[in-house]
């Protein structure tokens, strides 16, 4: 049963680098395999949970022994404008007795418990290794709960030794697409319905973009699943148009809509002022294309000229700060891609990227764009990061908070881009944040002092400390 | 199976629900690896899927803010099935090839143990298999997530290493004492301990050692193991020590285990923050080394006496509902009864037998959902990060202790053990009693005028 859903995921037509592959190649999936003691990153599990967790008046329950929660909750910076129940941890907390005699009953009445005390529109039950291996069967659990309390429980099937966090991402998709999306109707629709599918909220990212789209006056059906609530994400299916954010990740559900629904799809991003003009512009042409007023493109190009100019205007002022200024870019992929452009506006030079999650397509296109000069690694050592900032190589490093010490030890500026940051960086006041919070960085004085030789070391020489003064 | 958990005498009141909500409990394997992060140049490495690894790894960065090494065996559907050992040797062998450290210590997790992977028998077949790695120390722990907690795994790492590692000496260093460092003690109060014990002539060794760790390192090079810690020639040497002090409830079966094999007598210490307990220490270290009390400590000591009589206004009668990991549960407990404090309620995420010596008026194992429910009258609440959500829907201060705590600077380096430590704890704890009282507005009497709590006096306003 799962390992249909895992060969459907690795079947996706709709991922361009799926398609360049033989049918062997494609039963092999899309992630390489983990080398034990080498391998780092989250598991399947951990996937699905980022994908769904947003989901803020849902309820998300974890069936596993208490590391898989206990060690992991609270530690998203995914906002909700609402409910605060997404931030409660549920776990069935399985011990020994558990799993010995299984712990199907105890996950009943957990999933009961949640929905007497909370009443909460939906419950996710998330599957872990452990009973995925003792054979509880979430599944017939979550239907005869469904049944005996009269609510949406939906069967996360993702436990951690399936895969990586993406194939998780997929397994989540696949859940919404089998379980949520299509159960609800909403209350009316108007021509200008989105979806917005692979959008987290992160620090609030999806509220510098929601007033725009309310100006144009294309309205955010639904959003999979940032800021999210259950039936807004159940009524997906009613969208005019899709737009796929982290495209890898979640294009199966982009598709399927399609293929279902007859919804289009796009790819788009929030990051970098020409691509969120690009999303802008082409959201609201498809639109049109599906019979929204004419008048749609005009508002958003309007909205578009007046906030270039004025991003345009806001980055003036970091250009002579930002001259000369060497930045590493290291980011899963895709969204990076967006960001060079605009980062390169504010007059950074981005020295290269990691390439590790790319495909070929995109290593062909960061090529055209940037030249061969242009740095891009495809496995990177720790090792070889912290040489390059400890010989100077480069002024600040951009990446998730897993590699900040190889910056901060080397005594390089550093700033998350990653999942766990506190400042919005999407649309285009986000671009104006981030080019504040490197200037910010780049300029504090603890730099200077920080690399000063303690008193018991030999004195520099005479430049060095004039320089210090 | 050896990681059953031992029941003593009485069993405190689980919370009788079956989602357990907004948990207290972490997993052994996570208390495994950080007692492993104590022992320098070491990788910890978890015998489990990746995902187990990873929330593990972002925990203890987001405590500590330090680069931790973290490995794992990345086993899979397949491997979980048919067995772990081909990932284990594997793991192993890479990272000796790249990372080379001194020691690697392997924690088995929810995944291997449901398995039932023969962990003795995997170790015997790994060192027949690889004689060239035998310069690497090899310690293998059963920390499977769905028995115990942080503590126990922590205990089982110490244990491991102690049964594995420590020789028995023919001679006494009459200088040398070991210390058995349990998980309730930050790297700041192992730092505390050293610069007590060294003030009487001894040179302690730590076991482990998180102050030369894990308390905010500037490397010369990059490293991929610990950088800093007890050696692993330290810990074999431990036999050859005067004494062995031991810190913790969860210390004692390491504690057994090393005066059983080496015959060093040990001295057990329940807690180290209090007056009292700090006597009982300094006391102790006396008698060992022969030497008479330092100075400073003396006058640690007066000041801190001094600060008990200045704080006590604040601390009578206050309702304080603490949740941590059982044996620092035990010693803030005890603590904030020594200050005239009464605990309302001590929730602890395992059950343990140091849960039978706490004073409070409700003991039991919970979460923070339970915590939420029976601090609703209490003045403060002590507990770890995760305790923030809940504090706030009360609107009853928090004061951060133990792991994770996410949400402030310097976790890592707090101290509140001896008398300078406790000191340090009764100020911080007493201010926050104090910025209230003196918060006027806040607090309107009955009769609605500017209230004021501390009748005039005490907290030095001049109200009245």
């Amino acid at each position: 049963m799962l390992q249909d859903k895992i060969q459907d995921v690795f079947n996706e037509p709709g991922c361009a680098a799926n398609q360049a592959k033989s049918a062997k190649e494609k039963k092999k999936g899309c992630t390489k395999s983990l080398k034990p003691g080498a391998a780092a990153g989250g598991c399947a599990y951990d996937g699905a949970m980022i994908v769904l967790q947003p989901i803020a008046d849902a309820a998300h329950l974890v069936h596993g022994p208490i590391a898989c929660l206990g060690n992991a909750w609270d530690n998203r910076g995914t906002r909700s404008s609402g409910s605060q129940l997404y931030r409660t941890g549920f776990t069935t907390d399985l011990s020994e007795l558990d799993v010995i005699g299984g712990g199907e009953k105890k996950l009943y009445r957990a999933i009961k418990e949640i929905v007497q005390q909370y009443d909460p529109p939906a419950v996710f039950v998330y599957q872990t290794c452990v009973p995925a291996m003792t054979g509880d069967d979430i599944g017939a659990v979550c239907k005869f709960a469904a049944k005996k309390l009269g609510k949406p429980v939906i069967p996360v099937d993702a436990p951690g030794f399936v895969g990586s966090k993406n194939l998780g991402n997929k397994l989540a998709g696949e859940t919404l697409l089998d379980h949520v999306i299509g159960t609800v109707e909403p209350e009316y629709t108007t021509p200008t319905d989105v979806c917005i599918v692979g959008e987290y909220n992160l620090a609030g990212e999806l509220w510098l973009v929601k007033p725009l789209l309310d100006e144009i006056g294309i309205r955010l059906l639904s959003c999979i699943s940032g800021d999210g609530r259950y039936n807004e994400v159940a009524q997906a299916h009613r969208a005019r148009v899709t737009m796929m954010v982290c495209s890898q990740a979640l294009v199966n559900v982009g598709r399927k809509m399609e293929e279902r629904y007859g919804i289009p799809y796009f790819e788009g991003s929030f990051y970098g002022v020409s691509d969120m003009s690009d999303t802008l512009r082409t959201m609201a042409r498809m639109l049109v294309e599906r019979g929204a007023d004419k008048g749609l493109i005009d508002r958003a190009e309007g909205v578009i000229a007046r906030e270039e100019s004025r991003v345009w205007r806001r980055l003036e002022p970091y250009r002579p700060r930002f001259d000369g200024k060497r930045v590493l870019l290291f980011t899963g992929g895709v969204k990076s891609w967006s960001m060079v452009s605009a980062l390169e506006g504010a007059g950074l030079t981005i020295l290269g990227t990691s390439t590790k999650k790319s495909t070929p397509q995109d290593k062909e296109r960061i090529k055209k764009m940037k030249g061969d000069e242009f740095h891009q690694w495809d496995d990177l050592k720790p090792r070889e990061i912290y040489k390059m900032l400890a010989e100077d190589k480069a002024d600040i490093m951009m990446s998730g908070g897993r590699s900040q010490f190889i910056s901060l030890k080397a005594k390089v500026p550093w700033l998350d881009i990653n999942q766990e940051r506190h400042h919005a960086y999407a649309g285009y006041d986000g671009i104006v944040n981030l080019c504040e919070e490197i200037d910010k960085t780049l300029s504090n004085p603890i730099w200077r002092q920080v690399r000063l030789p303690a008193p018991w070391e030999p004195a520099p020489a005479r430049s060095l400390l004039a320089a210090a003064e | 199976m050896s990681h059953i958990q031992r029941t003593t005498g009485q069993r405190f009141p689980n919370a009788a629900k079956a989602a357990s909500t907004n948990p207290l409990k972490m997993s052994q394997p996570l208390g495994a690896a950080l007692a492993y992060l104590g022992v320098d140049r070491c990788l910890p490495l978890f015998h489990g899927s990746q995902g187990c690894t990873a929330f593990g790894l972002v925990l203890l960065v987001r405590h500590f803010r330090e680069a931790i090494p973290l490995q794992t065996t990345a086993m899979d559907q397949v491997s979980t099935i048919l067995g772990g050992y081909d990932n284990l040797e594997q793991a192993l062998r890479t990272i000796v090839e790249r990372n080379n450290p001194a020691m690697i210590g392997v924690a088995t997790t929810g995944v291997t143990e449901t398995k039932g992977e023969d962990m003795g028998g995997q170790y015997s077949l790994f060192r027949q298999r690889n004689p060239d790695l035998a310069g690497t120390a090899l310690v293998f722990a059963n920390t499977p997530d769905f028995a115990g907690g942080f503590e126990e795994g922590f205990g089982k790492a110490v244990t491991a290493i102690v049964e594995r590692l420590v020789e028995p000496s023919p001679t006494t260093v009459k200088t040398q004492l070991n210390v058995l460092a349990g998980s309730h003690l930050s790297p700041g109060d192992v730092e505390e301990l050293r610069d007590i014990i060294e003030s009487f002539g001894l040179s302690p060794i730590f076991l482990p050692d998180l102050s030369l760790s894990m308390s905010g390192r500037q490397p010369s090079d990059f490293t991929a193991t610990s950088l800093g810690g007890v050696t692993v020639e330290q810990i074999r040497s431990m036999g050859a020590s005067v004494a062995t002090l031991v810190i913790g409830e969860h210390m004692r079966i390491a504690g057994a285990a090393l005066e059983l094999k080496t015959d060093v007598p040990s001295h057990f210490f329940s807690r180290l923050t209090g007056l009292e307990a700090s006597d009982r220490l300094i006391r102790t270290l006396a008698e060992i080394s022969g030497r008479p009390v330092a100075a400073k400590l003396r006058r640690q000591r007066e000041s801190l006496v001094d600060g008990m009589l200045d704080g006590h206004f604040f601390y009578s009668r206050k309702r304080i509902a603490v949740a941590l990991e059982p044996d620092l549960l035990y010693a803030v407990t005890s603590f904030l009864a020594d200050m005239g404090a009464e605990v309302v309620a001590a929730v602890s995420p395992t059950q343990n037998a140091v849960l039978e010596k706490l004073k409070a008026a409700t003991v039991m194992v919970g979460d923070h959902s339970d915590v939420e429910t029976l601090a609703r009258d209490a003045d403060l609440i002590v507990s770890n990060s995760h305790g923030r959500q809940g504090a706030a829907r009360l609107g009853v201060p928090l004061h951060r202790m133990g792991l994770p705590m996410f949400d402030r600077l310097g976790a890592g380096l707090k101290v509140s053990v001896g008398y300078r430590g406790t000191r340090e704890l009764m100020f911080e704890i007493g201010n926050l009693f104090l910025s209230r009282e003196m918060d006027h507005d806040a607090h309107p009497t009955p009769h609605g005028g500017d209230g004021h709590a501390c009748g005039g006096g005490s907290c030095g306003c001049s109200a009245v």
